[in-house]
């Protein structure tokens, strides 16, 4: 067995951004989001013994999550598809919009292609994010991710604002070499 | 302004702007300022670059994260689900 180990008392520090993001792009509404990452971390401990070390933590993790939201689904599926007539009122194929420009192909549309990559994506940048020096990862989440003015990380931190712009260019420098090799 | 009326600006304070701007925090005075130093420094145009396609990368909406009081919600209910399994 290789040497992975478990240790429960960092998971949250270390996994529950990327256990968000994954889930967000899959289920699209916070609150569901935080229960998955929720029960997956619950489940997580009650299996413990059951980790081999074959793979890191972290993908053990998402396996456990895969699960939990193949769950999610099938069970608001199965709930509405009691309660629910499917009514399909001529919107399929041919049918669908009577107007000539509802019927051109959008090329705004996303295609499956593209929400994969985009959902690819967020998992890269928190994977680089958690290379970064936590101060510093916490500091761009809140920034970047968050949208928090500086002025409110700064009293939430107890730093200066110049204090706060070096960090967040560190962090960038950082991210950007780091999104270089992985992504583009 | 008047302060430091300089129209050249060091490397430094340039990414300092520039790191500024992609949170459109710059005022017009430090973007013109950045814009004439990139203008001969190349560095500097290529820090810019880059920093500017990891903002483009970071505000697709697929990109999030916990807000604070989340990830403390989600800390509590898990430290104590850890305790009862100690």
């Amino acid at each position: 067995m290789s040497g992975h180990e478990i240790n429960p008392n960092k998971w949250i520090d270390l996994y529950s951004d990327y256990l968000f993001n994954y889930t967000i792009t899959r289920v699209r509404d916070r609150e569901t989001a935080q229960d998955l990452v929720q029960e997956t971390f619950f489940a997580g401990l009650k299996s413990m013994k059951n980790f081999k070390g074959e793979a890191s933590e972290r993908t053990w993790l998402i396996s456990i999550l895969k699960r939990k939201i193949i769950d999610h689904y099938r069970k608001t599926n199965s709930k509405k598809g009691k309660a629910e007539v499917r009514m399909n009122l001529n919107f399929d194929g041919e049918n669908e919009g009577d107007w000539l420009e509802q019927r051109v192909a959008d090329p705004f549309d996303k295609t499956a292609e593209n929400n994969l990559e985009n959902t690819e994506l967020g998992l890269a940048i928190h994977n680089c994010i958690s290379k970064l020096p936590s101060k510093q990862a916490d500091v761009f989440k809140m920034k970047t991710l968050l949208g928090y003015d500086t002025e409110t990380i700064c009293n939430e931190l107890g730093i200066t604002a110049s204090n706060l712009w070096v960090i967040i260019h560190r962090a960038r420098t950082a991210l950007a070499s780091c999104m270089e090799k992985n992504w583009f | 302004m008047s302060k430091d009326f300089k129209l050249f600006v060091s490397c430094d304070k340039a990414a300092h702007t520039c790191d500024k701007t992609q949170y459109k925090e710059a005022s017009f005075w430090e973007k013109i300022k950045l814009n004439i130093h990139l203008i001969y420094c190349k560095a500097c145009r290529k820090y810019s670059a880059n920093n500017a396609k990891l903002t483009k990368l970071t505000d697709k909406p697929e990109v999030d994260c916990l807000k604070n009081c989340e990830k403390e919600k989600l800390e509590t209910n898990f430290k104590k689900e850890l305790e009862s399994h100690q």
